[in-house]
């Protein structure tokens, strides 16, 4: 895809600010990295050797008699006696010492005791629990990081790190997600307000103004007390509150280009009043509408965060980095939770303000780089 | 040209406006009521003869503009009929007005501001193909080809951009937009204001040209009242959103009948320096009024070096006063009756820079 002469010149100037071309890189590595979550933290493994036969279990489900046990339930991958089951090949030892069982198969003397042993072995991924494994701690729920949980673990015992790589995801996806549809919706009625103007204008702008004083928050509290609360319930509500954000700016711009001499010409010739405003006014918007992007971005991750810290957002098993700054506020005595939430916010953050500081400087036409 | 008296009466029009109105609503007040209007265009009524060349002239804020565009309906019109081609513009509905355009098309003032910064030359010229036919890319092309060659740009400009081009070849590049589809009548909206003087007679004389080649219908605004006098075949004085005379052009420029014409005329420099040194001008008193209040009676009645008392109370109809002249004047009912136009108050102008062309 070749750039426009103009679009390889914000790209240009976009390099230029060392800052945010670093900053997109290492969101971009994050952002990536967060999008397998599945292959990263999870506690199911990522491949399974059982008597000769590869199994993948984080993709498909397999039932613990795939494996010489007795439910027809999925496996329980984290319970010795499933490990003992995969690596003896299905011995029936395992129901009474699984330990014994794989220290034999370890040391390599477990083909002597058992005739029908098959070598089986578990490829875990780093981070062997998924953000709602509950895990069998020693002492009381939130315990402190270890080689175990790298991050400690949170009041009902499951992993930080697990949860901050989902919740670093779900964010950030919501955010994306959110910030698409309200550009959209806002684009389009600031587009329709601004290009044809006088009644419309004057009608739909009174009806943005009481739109736009609705407590949302409050709507919000009683939707979630209504509904059980799901992630595509929240992006509606979201967008529902938050379209007409971008309605201003776009009004705005359009209000100033309708009247371009290039935009009568078009009509002049007959060209349809939706083509002219994708075609000749729409890209004079971008720009503005461009800048103003960065603070929805952000505005909704905050948003979420807000929501999901007063209990009113997703529900609580849901990977959430804001459910994990309230649990760090009632335990005070288990300083990972508060700094992990902190950290994870002001990193995401911070590289999000950069990355889009770069971009608005880029498309700014009075700025000069080199 | 050699058709100075009437040849149009053989001649069908191809447009005819009759009764034209543009008033722009003023509102104020916090309830931002409808307090007035400006009335930009008011009461306007002429036919433009198949094949030939209609001027407008008129000095700034007269509503030679807002009469090109009320034309095309790129303003809504307040009331009148606009018939172009036996439909009326005016009342058409958005559906029919739009597979309407392309017999209508239009050449703008400014070529820097009505071409879009973002589209290539052949974006532009092509747009209107985009939108009335349904042509192949390969035949888009050659169409686009066919003009660019018509109009005298370089092919290879296709893909460039408008910022790329001298302000005679962006004209160019308008003109071959409005000609794409095969219009029959075109409104020049001061195509040469915008151009040096030594552009301005080539993109005129492509007009005449493309006239000549495609026979076109031009309706040619201008405040150059001697490109006006070269291009056009009949010439319409406008002031103050009415029209003051509307003569064939040899007749108006050797004897402009209506007060107003004669002191525009007689603001236009002579080139040969003996006849311009005894050139009699006249200067306006005044400014003129406000077109949200116009006077009572002729709108000329606040300046007219001849004005009468029944000038000031009934508005002049616009009548064929001799064959092809028609002048919104009572002067000329006076004169039909056997007055005689007192001389009025003439200002003797001297040249003192004397130019030698």
């Amino acid at each position: 895809m070749a750039l426009s002469p103009l679009n390889q010149r914000r790209w240009r100037n976009f390099k230029a600010n060392r800052r945010a071309f670093w900053s997109l890189w290492i969101f971009l590595v994050l952002y990536g990295i967060t999008l397998c979550a599945e292959v990263i933290a999870n506690d199911r493994p990522l491949l399974v050797s059982y008597r000769g036969e590869l199994h993948t279990p984080f993709l498909r489900f397999y039932p613990e008699t795939a494996f010489g046990g007795d439910f027809r339930t999925e496996a329980k991958y984290t319970d010795i006696e499933v490990q003992c089951l995969i690596r003896s090949g299905g011995s029936l030892d395992c129901w009474d010492d699984p330990e014994g069982v794989i220290a034999q198969v370890e040391d390599g003397s477990r083909a002597g005791a058992d005739p029908d042993f098959v070598q089986g072995w578990i490829l875990w991924p780093p981070i062997p629990y998924s953000y709602n494994t509950i895990n069998d701690l020693a002492g009381p729920a939130p315990s402190a990081p270890d080689a175990n949980h790298w991050l400690g673990t949170d009041d009902t015992a499951r992993d930080v790190l697990a949860r901050v790589i989902y919740g670093f995801r779900l964010s950030v996806s919501f955010a994306l997600i959110v910030t698409l549809i309200t550009s959209v919706v806002g684009i389009a009625a600031g587009a329709v307000q601004g290009y044809f103007g006088g009644l419309t204008d004057l009608i739909f702008q009174r009806i943005i103004e009481l739109w736009g004083s609705t407590p949302s928050l409050y709507v919000i509290i009683i939707v979630a007390a209504i509904f059980t609360m799901d992630f595509w319930l929240l992006v509606g509500l979201m967008v529902l509150f938050g379209w007409t954000a971008l309605v201003g700016v776009v009004r705005a711009e359009f209000l100033r280009a309708r009247n371009f001499e290039y935009v009568r010409a078009a009509k002049a010739l007959g060209v349809s009043d939706l083509v002219i405003m994708f075609r000749h006014v729409l890209p004079n918007a971008m720009v503005a509408t461009l800048t103003m992007l960065p603070f929805i971005i952000t505005g909704t991750i905050g948003s979420l965060a807000t929501l999901d810290f007063l209990g009113f957002g997703l529900p609580e098993s849901a990977p959430s980095l804001g459910e994990l700054t309230q649990q760090a506020k009632q335990n005070l005595q288990a300083p990972w939770l508060g700094f992990t939430a902190f950290f994870t916010f002001a990193i995401m953050l911070s590289l999000l303000v950069f990355i889009f500081e770069g971009v608005r400087d880029a498309f700014d036409p009075r700025k000069t780089f080199r | 040209m050699a058709d100075g008296g009437s040849p149009g009466a053989l001649r069908k029009p191809l447009v005819s406006v009759r009764g034209l109105k543009m008033h722009f609503p003023i509102y104020a007040g916090i309830l931002r009521r409808k307090v007035g209007a400006v009335k930009a265009v008011d009461g306007v009524s002429f036919d433009i003869l198949e094949g030939e060349t209609l001027g407008l002239v008129g000095e700034s804020g007269c509503g030679k503009s807002t009469v090109g565009r009320a034309l095309l309906r790129l303003y809504e019109p307040t009331a009148g009929q606009v018939v172009i081609g036996g439909e009326d513009i005016a009342s058409l509905p958005p559906d029919a007005l739009r597979r309407k355009r392309p017999m209508m098309q239009m050449v703008f003032q400014d070529p820097q501001a009505s071409l879009n910064p973002r589209m290539t030359v052949a974006a532009i010229i092509g747009e209107p193909l985009d939108e009335h036919t349904d042509w192949d890319e390969d035949k888009k092309t050659a169409r686009v080809y066919e003009l660019m060659d018509q109009v005298g740009l370089n092919r290879r400009f296709a893909n460039r951009y408008p910022h790329e081009f001298s302000g005679g070849q962006r004209q160019r590049i308008g003109i071959a937009r409005a000609l794409a589809l095969n219009p029959r009548f075109i409104v020049c909206d001061e195509p040469i204001a915008a151009l040096d003087v030594s552009i301005q007679a080539q993109v005129v004389n492509l007009l005449e040209d493309l006239q000549d080649r495609l026979g076109l219908t031009y309706l040619f605004i201008s405040h150059d009242l001697s490109m006006v006098r070269h291009i056009a075949d009949r010439v319409a004085v406008m002031y103050l959103g009415q029209i003051a005379e509307l003569s064939p052009r040899e007749a108006l420029y050797a004897r402009p009948l209506h007060p107003y014409a004669r002191a525009l005329l007689s603001a236009v420099p002579e080139a040969d320096p003996t006849l311009e040194a005894t050139r009699q001008r006249i200067i306006l008193k005044g400014d003129v009024p406000s077109p949200a209040n116009p006077p009572k009676g002729c709108n000329f009645c606040t300046r007219c070096p001849q004005v009468m008392a029944v000038c000031r109370d009934v508005e002049p109809e616009l009548a064929e006063v001799e064959p092809g002249r028609f002048v919104a004047c009572h002067l000329m009912a006076m004169d039909t009756a056997g007055g005689h136009a007192s001389p009025g108050a003439e200002v003797r102008e001297h040249n003192q820079q004397g130019e030698v062309k």
